[in-house]
């Protein structure tokens, strides 16, 4: 018995090992290429310590203009969103309970469709109705933070809507009854009842709006017209020519995430702890930083100061640190790499040539795959160390099926294709 | 006069105002936003492809055109169906079939752990390292897949440093970074539904289900999994309906052969430029994915309410 015990727990741990790590190694990953030098985002071979990705990031027009039409476009759906959950939730309250699952199944079925469904569907409505109207291209209907705005509420709707839910469930209506036999009207009971109770419901599903609606792609590709957001910008980075800035502002949404998850943690626990002993919030809480006692009690308030302190710490060594000189040696390196791979090449072919010279002329006639047995299948390796094939006639177009592999390695043993044309540009030293 | 009757007491409970805004607010959104929309894209995918100059012109009739174009292809080409779109339409729906799978099986287990197994604080922690990836963006999230798997990304790098391979594994041509980004990207979607309910169950029916001896697969077997299935059919059904339609994961992931059908609406709709025919394959995704979702959920008997809980 003790011994099973033992192997499922072992099993545990490695499951739990995994699942983590397919879920957070990625973004570990991601963030290392936000520091290092290559131009193309990679974490395998470390060159340098950098920070000019942040700089780069920093100075992106296109990415900043993204983000401000990111936050006017959140902002709109936050509030739309917001309005129309909490209505639809009410109204679920309502309704005749024949009518509910209906109701209910209309409207969380936004969740479901396909996000490109409901960006096409605004699209085509909207510039239906411009038609139908008689505006023209540039009238507001077409607008792309209009559609977008409308095209994304649609279904984040919804997912306020089951946060309104959630908290109705709790709510007693024995409240509101007797508001109003109190004189209440029925404004003055929502305002002074609801609302209030509601309140936390209506913080996270803002918050909750607000990241959907950040994040979205597949709604907004469709709607954003004139107006790419910040999501946009980055799919049409991403797929034409990326640079490891991309990586510095996943790696900064990181951070903040963490931050503002670990200030969440901290206030929570404040409140637990304010609840514990009895005191008010700002009893317990004081100067965090003063009262080692508040510390010793909540591990997220230490998780917070240590991040700061590093954040802190890390920016002021990004202002003095400069990789140049990193950066320089590896570029020697890279050339004196290369430098001893054409001294190779120039050896290996003196060295055919003498031995050529021993044989004498060829007397099997002028078929050299006989001389050279390996040279057929060069086109599929080219140049793993048959140097035979350099001489084939049809080497040049043999060689070069794949361009990129070839920058990422040169010279890793591939001599076949030294004499390429094209080669000494592609295995220059990159100056980026 | 029923219908003037609840009105009439639906008013006297909220008031004009309160009600006001209740019926409006919750109109716009059935009407303008959800109901209106789907039909125009309906009735859009049975129209010609015009310019805009001509509709609503004689030119404008009702035409089934483009469903025929996705069923048979092009008028006077060599095959006698679409073989191309319809492929890439049946290969969607089962990759989609299989990432659900996927993460099911990948979450199940961690569910019932965080669920029942693990104690409070540590609970905490792993909620807050699952939430943490959601927050960073859809395409951020498959960007970090191209890393890893890329040419010279982290995995071939560290293959060929150690001497497993000589060149570089193509991942993305063979879509493994394409499956694993899509079984990532919607990984919570499948883990939040089933935590919420597993949490739920009552650990005593466990405990009285091990003191009678049954093995740990019959507890999961016969009381679990049956306890947890409105929050497995709600998580399964979230995946797959996201993972059939998802556009960025596929577009960044995606080898030079492999089209998700979403890219070929994409296609009609931006270089393409046939609007009718790119509603039209929009519609045919989305009712066969509702079909497919109903059937499922008729199978296993649950409910449309259980979803989203």
């Amino acid at each position: 018995m003790k011994s099973s015990n033992l192997i499922l727990k072992i099993f545990l741990a490695l499951y739990l090992v995994v699942f983590f790590g397919y879920l957070l190694g990625p973004l570990v990953i991601m963030g290392i290429t936000a520091f290092n030098s290559p131009g193309f985002p990679r974490a395998a071979p470390w060159e340098c310590l950098t920070f000019e990705w942040f700089e780069v990031l920093a100075n992106d027009q296109r990415i900043l203009n993204g983000l401000k039409n990111s936050f006017i476009v959140g902002a709109g759906t936050v509030v739309l969103s917001v309005l129309l959950g909490l209505a639809g939730a009410l109204m679920l309250t309502e309704i005749y309970p024949k009518l509910r699952a209906t109701f209910y199944t209309v409207v969380i079925a936004p969740i479901l469709i396909p996000g490109v469904v409901l960006g096409i569907s605004t699209l085509i409505f909207w510039d239906r109705l411009n038609i139908m109207l008689g505006l023209g291209d540039d009238s507001f209907l077409h607008n792309g933070i209009f559609l977008t705005i409308l095209g994304q509420s649609t279904f984040i709707a919804s997912y306020c809507m089951l946060v309104f839910l959630a908290r109705l469930q709790r709510y007693d209506t024995g409240l509101t009854e007797a508001a109003l036999d109190l004189g209440a009207t029925n404004v003055q009971a929502f305002r002074k009842i609801m609302v209030p109770f509601l309140m936390p419901a209506i913080a996270s599903a803002a918050v909750l709006a607000f990241l959907a609606s950040f994040e979205n792609y597949n709604t907004t590709t469709f709607t954003f017209g004139k107006y790419p957001t910040l999501t946009i910008e980055l799919a049409q980075k991403v797929r034409y020519g990326i640079n490891p800035s991309i990586s510095a502002l996943a790696f900064t949404i990181v951070v903040l995430t963490i931050f503002a998850a670990v200030v969440h943690e901290v206030t929570q626990r404040r409140k637990q702890l304010a609840l514990a002993s009895g005191a008010p919030v700002s009893a317990v809480s004081g100067g965090g930083f003063q009262l080692p006692g508040f510390l010793r009690a909540n591990p997220a308030a230490i998780v917070l100061v240590v991040l700061s302190l590093g954040a802190v710490a890390t920016v002021g060594f990004a202002s003095v640190y400069s990789p140049d000189a990193c950066k320089a040696e590896v570029r020697e390196q890279k050339r004196i790499f290369q430098q001893q791979q054409i001294e190779k090449i120039k050896q290996q072919r003196l060295q055919q040539k003498r031995d050529d010279a021993v044989k004498g002329p060829d007397i099997f006639g002028s078929d050299k795959s006989k001389v050279v047995p390996d040279a057929t299948p060069a086109p599929q390796s080219p140049g793993k160390g048959n140097f035979g094939g350099v001489f084939a006639p049809n080497n040049l177009e043999n060689a070069a099926p794949k361009p990129e592999s070839k920058i990422e390695s040169p010279g890793k043993g591939t001599f076949g294709n030294v004499f390429d044309p094209g080669n000494l540009n592609k295995a220059g030293p990159k100056t980026d | 006069m029923n219908i003037a009757n609840a009105f009439k007491n639906f008013i006297n409970r909220n008031g004009w105002g309160l009600g006001g805004y209740m019926l409006l607010a919750v109109g716009f959104w059935l009407i303008v936003l959800i109901i209106l929309p789907q039909l125009s894209m309906l009735d859009f995918s049975f129209r010609h492809h015009l310019p805009p100059p001509e509709m609503g012109g004689p030119k404008d009739t009702y035409t089934i055109e483009h469903y025929k174009f996705l069923a048979l292809g092009a008028p006077g080409a060599d095959q006698s169906y679409n073989v191309v779109d319809l492929g890439v339409f049946v290969r969607t729906l089962m990759a989609a079939f299989f990432v659900t799978i996927l993460d099911l099986l990948l979450c199940y287990p961690l569910a019932y752990y965080l669920g029942q197994a693990s104690s409070g604080g540590y609970t905490r922690i792993f909620v807050l390292f699952l939430i943490i990836p959601y927050w960073v963006n859809e395409i951020l999230r498959a960007f970090a897949f191209r890393i890893i798997f890329g040419d010279s990304g982290v995995i071939n790098e560290m293959m060929m440093t150690l001497g497993l391979i000589d060149n570089p594994i193509d991942f993305i041509r063979e879509n493994v970074a394409l499956y694993s980004g899509l079984g990532y990207a919607y990984i919570l979607l499948m883990i939040f539904p089933i935590y919420n309910v597993i949490e739920s169950l009552d650990r005593n029916q466990i405990e009285a289900a091990r003191d009678m001896g049954a093995p740990w697969w019959r507890i999961h077997w016969r009381i679990v999994i049956p306890y947890a299935k409105p929050g497995i059919s709600s998580g399964c059904t979230m995946v797959f309906m996201l993972t059939a339609g998802a556009l960025a994961a596929p577009q960044i992931l995606g080898g030079p052969s492999s089209l998700w059908f979403t890219q070929i609406i994409y296609q009609w709709f931006n270089s393409g430029g046939n609007w009718p025919r790119g509603a039209a394959y929009a519609i045919v995704l989305l009712t066969v994915c509702i079909i497919i979702v109903l059937s499922a959920m008729r199978l296993f008997k649950v409910k449309m309410g259980d979803i989203g809980k």
